[in-house]
């Protein structure tokens, strides 16, 4: 299934296909504690992106001999399910999968106090039930959460959102059609409390000050994730409180 | 192939720091300082193009190879380029021999990125018989000998191999496709090269030795075009950086990539026989 | 020295906590410069009388702490020693001489006829360092074998929640429902009763304090709880 690109993807009222403006974020919605099993867990919706993150641990290093002995071994792994996408993806790791997994673990590893747990593992586990453009963002929102619903030591959380670029203007919270026929894809992921960047990538070509635009639009939406992040970790809590 | 996790003895992470407080690393180099670069092109005689690249004692080899194939559905009408780099337990004890590890990957899919973003290699002449046949173009990277900055070498040798690569002519009669004797020059435009920078402590250094790697809390790498723009961005590593220190890193790669443009336009201004070196 | 939070109030990772002063900080926490952080999702303490106030997770592992008593199970049986799940990312130890000062014949067999894989045990925390495996002792009184009992798991976090101030929560179950409960700090707790119906009720009841432990007056409502169940 060919998709044909769209004529433009901005019109002349600056709205986007989605009637987005430039700096607008689709609606996300997060839920922690979804999963029975897995020690933290939480489920994303960003847009039409439909996540879902549990995190394991800290549990014994499997195999043994991989335990370091100073701090926790951290795992992370992105898989895609097969019909997550249009074209019905292959459940063999793809060399694209291979590469998140490593972004996305050095997104959130920065966040865990690792020493406190030597020879254990922590391992969190993302599946994409359904993409549209911005999966990697949405697995570290998710990711996040998890591993602070899994009770782990953390310095903060960790949110992130993907800056696009279409001609010259930047576009934030890009989504599959924008990703696809678009000029460039910056996706970034913060400590919102510490102000520090954990993931940082780029496709496109940009001029130096439109990294520094980027970073700027891209930090604004990311305290408005937290806040939604830290809603959703509470809110089970909070529920319980009130009907004291 | 894949990394294994080495952790560097504090002891001598503490050494690299007490260097660095003094304004200056282990091998006496300012902060923004190469190692030196070497740098020969066409040292493959039966790849269509080649380069071998040393910055310091880390050794790259990079090799293209070009076959007849289809174009993928969504760009009918261009070339194929294909990235692929292994790190070969020759090159360090650090490598495990086995399938592409997360590293190789990475490192492939950045170089890719980075090239493809720039349009490095213009595809669109890559074509045979539009729609149904072009020129796939594998570029193979192979590390030698790992001394810190795989990636900025890495990103050296491919390009210098593109700039070597000859492509030869074709003849279409009635679908049937005849290969030429006669060559001309893949026709490589916007150079693209890449500037790694490390991160220990709040010090930013380019171009890092294996220990400063295996000290650095993380690393940034900056695809950068002639026009001092940026076309890939990659931070690896477990640990973060303050958006000032990204934008100052960004700066430090804009500027050290005029000295690797400048190696680069030397190099391919000589003639190709393996064994000339040029001197950065 | 100002604090940012009240008493009870649920902190995520990261969230500022305030600067110590009057007020001791401590538990789950972090400190840059002056100022301290929550290290976890986790609740908010504060003694007004003792002036502390304490970070405390509402999830996680159990951490090995020796002197703790914990409800374990045997996974392994050795040729010296037995392997002890206690409910922790780190696997525990019972070697042969904490189980008995009666000199023992070396074998396997021998071994798992004394304690086989699958049997319960309350033990104690003899030793445990971030580089070693905890070690286990079944030699004091009122530690040994587990005969019977239903298992329930909590967060360890809770367990406090579930003896109550000077035991006030636990004897009231035990009273109430006529049931034994073996208590390990670890987050295991043993019910032992006669009457299944009085046991389920029990599990019951610790689920609810599970749910409610960082919420007040809950003594009260749990004795209504039982209550309103009892009368059925």
């Amino acid at each position: 299934m060919k998709k044909t690109p769209p004529e433009r993807l901005i019109d002349e009222n600056g709205r986007r296909i989605d009637g987005r403006l430039p700096d607008e974020m689709r609606p996300l919605r997060i839920e922690a504690g979804v999963l029975k099993n897995a020690d933290g867990s939480a489920y994303v919706e960003l847009g039409n992106n439909k996540v879902i993150a549990a995190a394991y641990g800290p549990r014994e290093v499997v195999p043994r001999h991989e335990a370091l002995p100073d701090r926790a071994v951290f795992r992370c792994r992105y898989t895609m399910l097969p019909f997550s996408v249009d074209e019905r993806k292959s459940p063999q790791p793809s060399r694209r999968e291979v590469e998140l997994s490593k972004v996305i673990r050095e997104a959130l590893a920065p966040a865990i106090f690792l020493q406190e747990y030597p020879r254990t593992a922590i391992e969190v586990y993302i599946n994409i039930i359904q993409a549209d453009g911005g999966t990697r963002t949405a697995s570290i929102i998710a990711g996040a959460v998890a591993l602070a619903d899994a009770g782990i030591s953390m310095r903060d959380l960790v949110a992130a959102i993907a800056v696009g670029k279409i001609g010259d203007i930047l576009v934030l919270d890009i989504n599959g059609i924008e990703d696809q026929f678009g000029d460039g894809d910056m996706p970034i992921a913060m400590m919102p409390s510490r102000g520090e960047i954990t993931l940082l990538q780029a496709d496109g070509v940009y001029t130096p000050q439109q990294i520094e635009e980027a970073i700027k639009l891209a930090q604004k939406a990311i305290q408005k994730i937290y806040a939604e992040q830290v809603r959703a970790l509470k809110s089970k809590y909070e529920a319980i409180k009130e009907s004291e | 192939m894949s990394e294994e996790r080495i952790y560097l003895p504090s002891i001598k992470r503490d050494v690299i720091l007490a260097s660095l407080a003094k304004g200056e690393r282990l091998d006496g180099r300012k902060f923004d300082q190469y190692r030196e670069i070497r740098l020969e092109k066409g040292i493959v005689g039966k790849a269509e193009g080649s380069a071998r690249v040393y910055i310091g004692s880390t050794q790259v080899i990079a090799g293209v190879k070009l076959s007849i194939g289809n174009p993928f559905p969504d760009t009918p009408n261009e070339g194929v380029q294909i990235v692929n780099a292994e790190l070969s337990p020759l090159a360090s004890p650090l490598f495990e021999w086995g399938p592409p590890g997360e590293e190789d990957i990475e490192l492939a899919r950045v170089i890719d990125r980075g090239f493809r973003s720039a349009r490095t290699v213009d595809l669109s002449k890559l074509v045979i018989i539009p729609g149904t046949k072009v020129w796939i173009l594998y570029i193979d990277i192979y590390p030698l000998d790992h001394d810190g900055n795989i990636i900025d070498a890495a990103g050296l040798a491919a390009l210098l191999a593109l700039l070597d690569t000859k492509v030869p002519k074709t003849t279409v009669d009635n679908g049937k496709i005849t290969v030429l004797e006669e060559k001309e020059p893949l026709p490589v435009t916007n150079h693209v090269t890449y500037v790694t920078v490390a991160k220990i402590d709040e010090y930013l250094i380019l171009d890092p030795t294996l220990e400063e790697e295996l000290a650095a809390d993380a690393k940034i790498t900056f695809g950068v075009t002639e026009k001092g723009e940026i076309c890939a961005i990659q931070k690896s590593g477990e640990g973060s950086f303050k958006p000032e220190e990204v934008l100052k890193a960004r700066d430090l790669a804009i500027n050290a990539s005029k000295q690797l443009f400048e190696a680069v336009k030397k190099t391919v201004g000589l003639a190709d026989t393996p064994q000339q070196a040029q001197q950065a | 020295m100002p604090i940012y939070v009240k008493d009870r109030q649920i902190v995520v990772p990261g969230e500022a906590i305030g600067e110590q002063g009057k007020i001791k900080i401590e538990g789950h926490v972090f400190r840059i410069g002056k100022k301290y952080y929550s290290k976890v999702l986790g609740v908010v303490t504060i003694n007004e009388d003792a002036k502390v106030l304490r970070v405390i997770p509402l999830k996680g592992k159990y951490f090995p702490v020796e002197g703790h008593t914990v409800i374990g199970k045997i996974i392994d049986v050795g040729f010296t020693s037995w392997d002890v799940d206690i409910n922790s990312p780190y696997t525990a130890v019972l070697p042969v001489s904490e189980v008995t000062s009666k000199p023992v014949t070396i074998s396997r067999t021998d071994l798992s006829k004394i304690l086989d894989v699958g049997d319960m045990i309350l033990a104690k925390i003899v030793s445990f360092d971030l580089n070693k495996d905890p070690v286990l002792t079944i030699k004091e009184s009122k530690l040994g074998k587990i005969p019977r009992g239903v298992l329930v798991e909590i967060p360890p976090q809770k367990i406090p929640r579930i003896i109550g101030k000077k035991g006030s929560m636990i004897s009231m179950i035990k009273e109430m429902l006529g049931v034994e409960l073996i208590v390990g700090q670890n987050g295991r707790i043993v019910i032992v009763g006669e009457d299944p119906y009085k046991v389920e009720l029990a599990v019951l009841t610790i689920r609810k304090i599970e749910s409610e432990a960082h919420t007040t007056g809950l003594t009260d409502r749990i004795k209504k709880f039982i209550e309103e169940r009892l009368r059925t």
